[in-house]
């Protein structure tokens, strides 16, 4: 396979279509632009649809709109454009549309700054809109495993019939690596789109009943039977969706959990505390939610601290929390704005909170 | 082997483009490779920089905390981020833009006159590949042959007129 340097907006664009979207409802926002300006000119080629929205919640109900059709539908935007979307997305929950959605992150709050930010992961992995409900929320961090990701995820929306976010950030938008690109799939036929999703809005037809989706349901009792159904399929995900990797050595003093662009500054961070003759491992969460529990609860009895190294304020560190439950104290080294921290400032942050605690 | 690049300069004088063609090349060589630009609301005559990693092994991070090499195509570049050189590292100098010098004993200056050579050459446009000759010429970083091919694959189509003058541009200092 031929390896192309591509840009990781470029390419986020590129593996959706591969992945089989054949739906696109952007509006443009820094630093995503790439995508929508991609697709303009590219989505067409292959026989799909791209709208220019007037703005993002539009584009979300676009996106509502065809994926109840039975389509491949694929939105991004940027943490402001995100928040905008809440609203659609816990209604696609609700009806249990399959969309895939892209975050490519950046610093808020607010309309905030364009550079790089983290903060947007209890929105992501707690539902940023209203009800009870979840999203799969991915977290690549290299390009390639971005664009196996978004390939997937149509497949992971598409079994559990609910949306699926993938966690990008400013840094992976603009930067550019080799790749190699999946095979573009077949898009699916009306016909098949009747037989795969029999719940879609493709018309009554021969069907003795119309589909009918829908997120009223005024009875208390419906109601609370749709959500434990939703709830029913929420558990399987947990289950069956959870996705870790772990870097370095993991019997070592230090552990730290990083998602994303900070995971790849801490892995150097682990390299340069080696040159120092201190040990680290690291937990890398590939999804957010559903949370990798079981690498906490294999933490070796070597490890004297577990640090959450994010840029936010300290949000996945309520998870590490969580998922430690009390057995090792927890730090945090982070930095916010936009700023990302250089892989020194990682290691020495994280040789004072482990002297700090000898 | 790694080799952490830095290239500055100002929007418009192809800073990312050079960057992107080493990257380009060095990638055709198998090696792997980074590409980091800056990005902002930058616009032609604002800052321009990119980081590239060039490495015969995985890359971890795509963000250097100093640089093997720093190409400064501008005199404020210079001045800004001579200090992220690694000693014993290397900058490659505009000289047809920058009159200071460095100011350090422990890394080695690379003189070259891009915007002079690139109006002798006829086309003062072409100073970016003037420069991107002088890099490969003094880093060793990617080959001749890589250089050319990636230009082959780059100018085609309506472009495909300027690659005589690119190549001949990315000569003058083999």
């Amino acid at each position: 396979m031929e390896k192309i340097l591509m840009k990781g907006n470029e390419a986020f664009a590129e593996a959706a279509m591969r992945g089989g979207a054949g739906y696109y409802f952007g509006y443009p926002i820094t630093p995503q632009n790439e995508i929508p300006e991609y697709m303009s000119h590219e989505l067409e080629k292959t026989g799909g649809a791209f709208i220019q929205a007037e703005s993002e919640l539009a584009a979300v109900n676009m996106a509502y709109g065809a994926a109840a059709a039975g389509g491949r539908a694929f939105i991004s935007s940027s943490s402001p454009g995100l928040a905008l979307m809440q609203e659609g997305i816990s209604f696609m929950c609700s009806v249990e549309v399959p969309v895939v959605i892209l975050n490519v992150s950046r610093g808020g709050p607010g309309v905030g700054g364009i550079q790089p930010g983290q903060a947007d992961y209890m929105q992501a992995t707690r539902g940023g809109g209203n009800g009870d409900y979840h999203v799969p929320v991915y977290a690549p961090s290299t390009i390639q495993e971005a664009i196996d990701m978004i390939c997937s995820a149509y497949d992971v929306a598409d079994r559990y019939r609910n949306p699926v976010m993938v966690l990008a950030d400013g840094m992976m938008g603009q930067m550019m690596e080799p790749v190699v690109l999946p095979p573009a799939r077949k898009a699916s036929t009306y016909e098949e789109i009747r037989r795969d999703k029999p719940w879609s809005l493709t018309g009554k037809g021969d069907r003795e009943e119309r589909n009918v989706l829908k997120s009223l349901r005024l009875q208390p009792d419906v109601l609370e039977e749709h959500v434990m159904h939703l709830f029913e399929k929420y558990d399987r995900m947990e289950k069956e969706l959870v996705k870790y990797e772990t870097f370095g050595n993991m019997d070592s003093e230090i552990i730290f959990v990083a998602f994303g662009t900070m995971s790849r500054l801490v892995a150097e961070s682990i390299e340069i505390l080696a040159e120092r003759g201190i040990s680290a491992g690291m937990i890398r969460p590939i999804t957010l939610w559903p949370f990798p529990v079981k690498p906490f609860e294999e933490l070796s009895p070597s490890t004297k601290v577990v640090i959450s190294a994010e840029l936010s304020m300290g949000q996945l560190i309520a998870d590490v929390k969580a998922s430690v439950n009390g057995r090792v104290p927890v730090r945090l080294i982070n930095r916010v704005g936009g700023i990302v921290p250089s892989s020194i400032e990682i290691a020495d942050r994280a040789q004072k909170h482990l002297e700090e605690l000898a | 082997m790694k080799t952490r690049m830095f290239f500055a300069g100002s929007g418009g004088q192809g800073i990312l483009l050079m960057g992107q063609l080493i990257a380009k090349a060095a990638m055709y060589e198998g090696k792997e490779v980074t590409f980091m630009p800056s990005y902002g609301p930058e616009m032609r005559g604002g800052t321009a920089n990119c980081t590239v990693i060039v490495s015969d092994s995985t890359i971890n991070c795509p963000l250097i905390n100093e640089a093997d090499v720093l190409i400064v195509m501008n005199q404020p570049s210079l001045i800004k981020f001579e200090g992220m050189v690694a000693a014993g590292g290397k900058v490659i100098i505009n000289t047809s833009l920058i009159e200071a010098r460095p100011g350090r004993d422990d890394i080695e200056c690379v003189e070259v006159d891009a915007n002079g050579k690139a109006v002798e050459l006829g086309n003062e446009k072409t100073a970016n590949m003037i420069m991107l000759g002088a890099i490969v010429a003094s880093t060793g970083v990617v080959g001749f042959d890589s250089i050319d091919h990636v230009l082959q694959t780059v100018f085609t189509g309506d472009k495909a007129r300027f690659l005589p003058l690119n190549e001949k541009a990315v000569r003058v200092y083999a």
